[in-house]
């Protein structure tokens, strides 16, 4: 297939949801119950699509980092704003995550929604949702992934306020896009300052600026390192608010009270994630501080959100935090420079934890139908104090739910063993390189890891095992198969095996091999020197540099004369040098490609070119390309995620171990009273419990500041500015009645004495007139 | 495919048509200002438009965004407005709100 025909057809799967969008918002009511089958169906054939642009991209073109397509949107004056779409890597697996997942909260709706009364309107806002989704997935350009990343929080407004008739769920639709907004702001501030410093929005043109020594705001600033820090920082809190992350995750929990099948798309595996995918597309751009920034972030929320876990008492309260949890856990690899686990980890636990809240959908909806035939509508159908002893009457979702809960918990054979397994690595090769108080990094890691394990057994066992806790848990059912078939499809793709053939090493799989980290373009003295390319000599600078694509001969001659050197001096990694070398010489191509098209698009805004990165390299190189088709370095800290791997394995094993086995003796066989934990532990468990008081510190602070702040406002409104108005109309009206009264007795009197006069003249002046002037 | 300025200007009269029409017609203040919002970007279009076509180069833009700005703030004040009158009134029918007559 041709890459063009590719984009086409990635611009039919990305407009397809819209479609579905536009006739069920406008005919829904008309159409009804099949508005549901509509829906479904066209997300199967966007999901069908979008497995062929996958395979496409990365079995055909593999060579060719990133398909993409650019035209003008709109000129002001004469400065055309353009935009595209492109699909890399990433973005192929990226569009299969959407679609599946999107697909199968499609189907499972069709049950759960049953009877709903705005069924067909519900269909709509998950249309409109996989749409800004699937953009932000294939923008190639940081404005429409800013157009999208709104829309997504749009959908996902609506979406949480579906019944908007509780009170609970409208505040938390409320709360979870006043709080995107807050991270919005960042991500718009640093939009801002990339497009003030460069002129594009174009990700590949602005990485290939910065590749060139171009710092943002240098008119500004002459401190290039501090501004790059600060454009990744602010980029990166667009991702802190969507990915709810510290401090910004307050939203995420609340945001539960949505349908359980949204909770699943949106906050579980799709939306949520947008955040890291983010951070993933701004990869290269990353200066060390930044990186740190992020690393800790991530680092502080994993650990955070696994304590509250451990107590909450709601379903899927626990499973929110869980969620929490395991994003601080992907910002995290994607701060500690382990990209490619970062991505492994968004990918899988899209799988599992998308499954976990089906699944969780099911139990809850089994719940709700058993309390329907009870006749009990008091009852909490989500608190799993409640459940009890479902694995008899929901044995398939209790199956799915198990092999979900190993593959968080990091169990090997599940691919969350191996991509947990390798961020584990990565943050411990990060605290070996960086040293010092680093190490919180990995002892943030591993905690959590331990806790995970723990709380996600507690929440099995307490649900799934021993007797139920009332009767309406003992007679709940076995939900249909819409809700159960989308539980086994996710289970299939937990196992090892899709990923990578080697169980305990995801290194050796094809997701490894085709996800590679991209190149750093920030200049080495701004970046961690491990994340640098190990050949230095040949480094971005130069390859970025315009004069390299004339030269381009040149340069392969000395790439290739550096090889035999270089396994020379590490002849140990012979394998990794062979990266370096082979890997070097394609980014050369690329970069040079990229400086010349950052070169032309200026002079030409209406451009439609459809950039095939490689096509120079091509003819040379084809068995280089054939495998590595991305812009990849080899660099230190692969060799030192290659080292720390083993131990990190064992040490992840035993804390899982660990975690599960302490779950069992607690909750199964009740050897360790929870009740006396509870006791003994009371401060901290009211701490994990009131989830460390985020939400009340919030309502003390930010919240109780603006009401301040609002309520002098509106006391200077009703006695300042009212009070100018009313001193206005007092003075107004005092001086009408004084020149009524002026009037009155003024001028009325002048007029009187007039007439007065006037008659007193006549009465004196008659006498004169009667002709009688003899006395 | 290249669209002359006479679509834009047969949107811009629809759009500014259906505006006035739910100006006139709507009984609901809320209706009343989202048909006050077709006629402000009905005007936008044309702003738009002529710059395009009729060599006014940036001045066009600067119009329109100047109009999105004053419809930002229009829609705050009024917006606000209908909030106080529901609170008094529990309801936005703009007929029924003529209590400053008596």
């Amino acid at each position: 297939m041709a890459s063009e025909t590719l984009l086409q057809l990635s611009t039919v799967v990305l407009l397809l949801p819209l479609l579905s969008f536009v006739i069920l918002i406008f005919f829904g009511k008309k159409i009804g119950r099949p508005s549901g089958v509509i829906g479904t169906s066209i997300l199967g054939l966007n999901l069908v699509l979008s497995g062929i642009i996958a395979f496409q991209k990365l079995a055909v073109h593999a060579d060719t980092v990133l398909i993409q397509t650019k035209f003008t949107w709109f000129n002001i004056g004469d400065f055309p704003f353009q935009v595209g779409f492109g699909v890399d890597n990433i973005a192929a697996v990226m569009l299969i995550v959407v679609n599946l997942i999107s697909f199968l909260v499609h189907l499972f709706s069709t049950v759960y929604m049953e009877g709903d009364k705005r069924y067909p309107r519900f269909y709509a806002y998950l249309g409109i949702f996989t749409f800004s989704m699937l953009g932000i997935v294939l923008a190639n350009n940081i404005l429409f992934m800013y157009v999208f990343w709104e829309l997504v929080g749009l959908s996902s407004y609506l979406l949480i306020g579906f019944w908007y008739e509780k009170d609970s769920a409208a505040n938390a639709s409320k709360k979870a896009f006043i709080t995107n907004r807050i991270g919005d702001l960042g991500f718009l501030a640093g939009m801002l300052m990339l497009f003030f410093s460069y002129n594009t929005f174009m990700f590949d043109e602005i990485f290939a600026q910065i590749g060139m020594g171009i710092m943002p705001m240098a008119d500004f600033s002459a401190n290039g390192e501090l501004m790059l820090t600060l454009a990744g920082i602010f980029i990166f809190m667009g991702a802190i608010g969507k990915s709810a992350q510290f401090p910004l995750h307050v939203w995420l929990p609340d945001a539960m009270e949505g349908p359980t099948p949204v909770s699943a798309l949106i906050h579980a595996a799709t939306m949520v994630a947008a955040g890291v995918y983010l951070v993933a597309r701004v990869f290269p751009m990353l200066s060390a501080d930044a990186l740190t920034f992020i690393a800790y972030t991530g680092g502080f929320t994993a650990f955070m959100a696994a304590t509250i876990a451990i107590t909450q008492k709601d379903f899927k309260k626990v499973l929110a935090y869980s969620t929490v949890s395991q994003l601080g856990y992907m910002i995290m690899a994607l701060g500690v420079g382990a990209y490619t686990y970062g991505f492994f980890h968004l990918v899988s636990h899209a799988w599992f934890k998308g499954a976990l809240f089906l699944a969780s959908g099911s139990v809850i909806h089994a719940m709700h139908v058993a309390m329907h035939h009870a006749h009990n509508h008091s009852m909490d159908a989500q608190d799993i104090n409640n459940m009890g002893g479902l694995r008899k009457t929901m044995p398939k979702t209790y199956i799915t739910f198990l092999l979900m809960t190993l593959a968080i918990s990091g169990v090997p054979l599940t691919s969350g063993f191996l991509s947990k397994d390798g961020i584990l690595a990565g943050t411990l090769a990060y605290a070996q390189l960086t040293g010092g108080v680093n190490w919180l990094i990995p002892l943030f890691g591993f905690g959590a890891a331990g806790m995970t394990a723990f709380y996600m057994f507690r929440l099995l066992i307490v649900s799934f095992h021993g007797k139920p806790k009332t009767d309406i848990a003992a007679h709940t059912k076995e939900n249909k198969i819409p809700i159960v078939l989308p539980l086994f499809v996710l289970s299939i793709l937990t196992l090892w095996i899709v990923y990578s053939p080697n169980p305990t090493d995801a290194s050796s799989g094809w997701f490894y091999k085709s996800m590679k980290a991209p190149a750093t373009v920030v200049p080495a003295e701004y970046q961690h020197d491990f994340l640098m390319p190990i050949n230095k000599d040949n480094g971005y600078a130069l390859a970025a540099h315009e004069t390299v694509v004339e030269n381009h001969a040149v340069e392969e001659a000395l790439a290739h004369n550096d090889i035999p050197e270089l396994e020379g001096e590490h002849a140990v990694e012979g394998d990794v040098v062979h990266d370096a070398a082979h890997a070097h010489d394609a980014e050369h191509s690329h970069e040079g490609e990229h400086a010349h098209e950052a070169a032309d698009t200026h002079d030409d805004g209406h451009s439609h070119d459809v950039a095939n990165t490689h096509d120079d390299g091509q003819g040379h190189e084809a068995d280089a390309h054939q495998e590595h088709g991305n812009n990849h370095y080899a660099n230190k800290f692969e060799e030192q995620i290659h080292k720390a791997h083993l131990p990190a394995m064992i040490l992840s094993i035993l804390i899982a171990g660990f975690g599960i086995v302490l779950a069992f003796v607690i909750y199964q066989f009740k050897i360790i009273s929870a009740d006396k934990l509870e006791a003994n532990f009371k401060r901290l468990h009211t701490i994990s419990y009131n989830k460390w008081y985020f939400d009340e510190i919030y309502h003390a602070t930010f919240i109780g500041i603006t009401v301040w702040l609002s309520k002098i406002m509106a006391l200077f409104d009703g006695k300042v500015i009212d009070g100018i108005v009313n001193a206005t109309a007092v003075v107004t009206r005092g001086f009408s009645y004084f020149i009524g009264h002026f009037d009155n007795k003024v001028i009325d009197g002048l007029v009187n004495l007039t007439a007065s006069a006037t008659g007193f003249g006549g009465i004196v002046l008659r006498k004169f007139q009667t002709g009688r002037v003899q006395t | 495919m290249t669209v002359g300025l006479e679509g834009y200007l047969a949107i811009s009269a629809i759009l500014f048509c259906l505006g006035l029409f739910g100006v006139i017609t709507r009984k609901n203040a809320i209706m009343v200002l989202m048909g006050l919002e077709l006629i402000l970007n009905s005007a936008n279009i044309n702003f738009v438009a002529f710059a395009k076509f009729g060599g006014m180069n940036i001045d066009g833009h600067i119009a329109a965004i100047f109009v999105i700005i004053l419809a930002a703030a229009e829609a705050a004040v009024a917006l606000a407005i209908v909030l106080n009158i529901f609170q008094n009134y529990k309801h936005v029918n703009i007929d029924e709100v003529d209590s400053l007559k008596e």
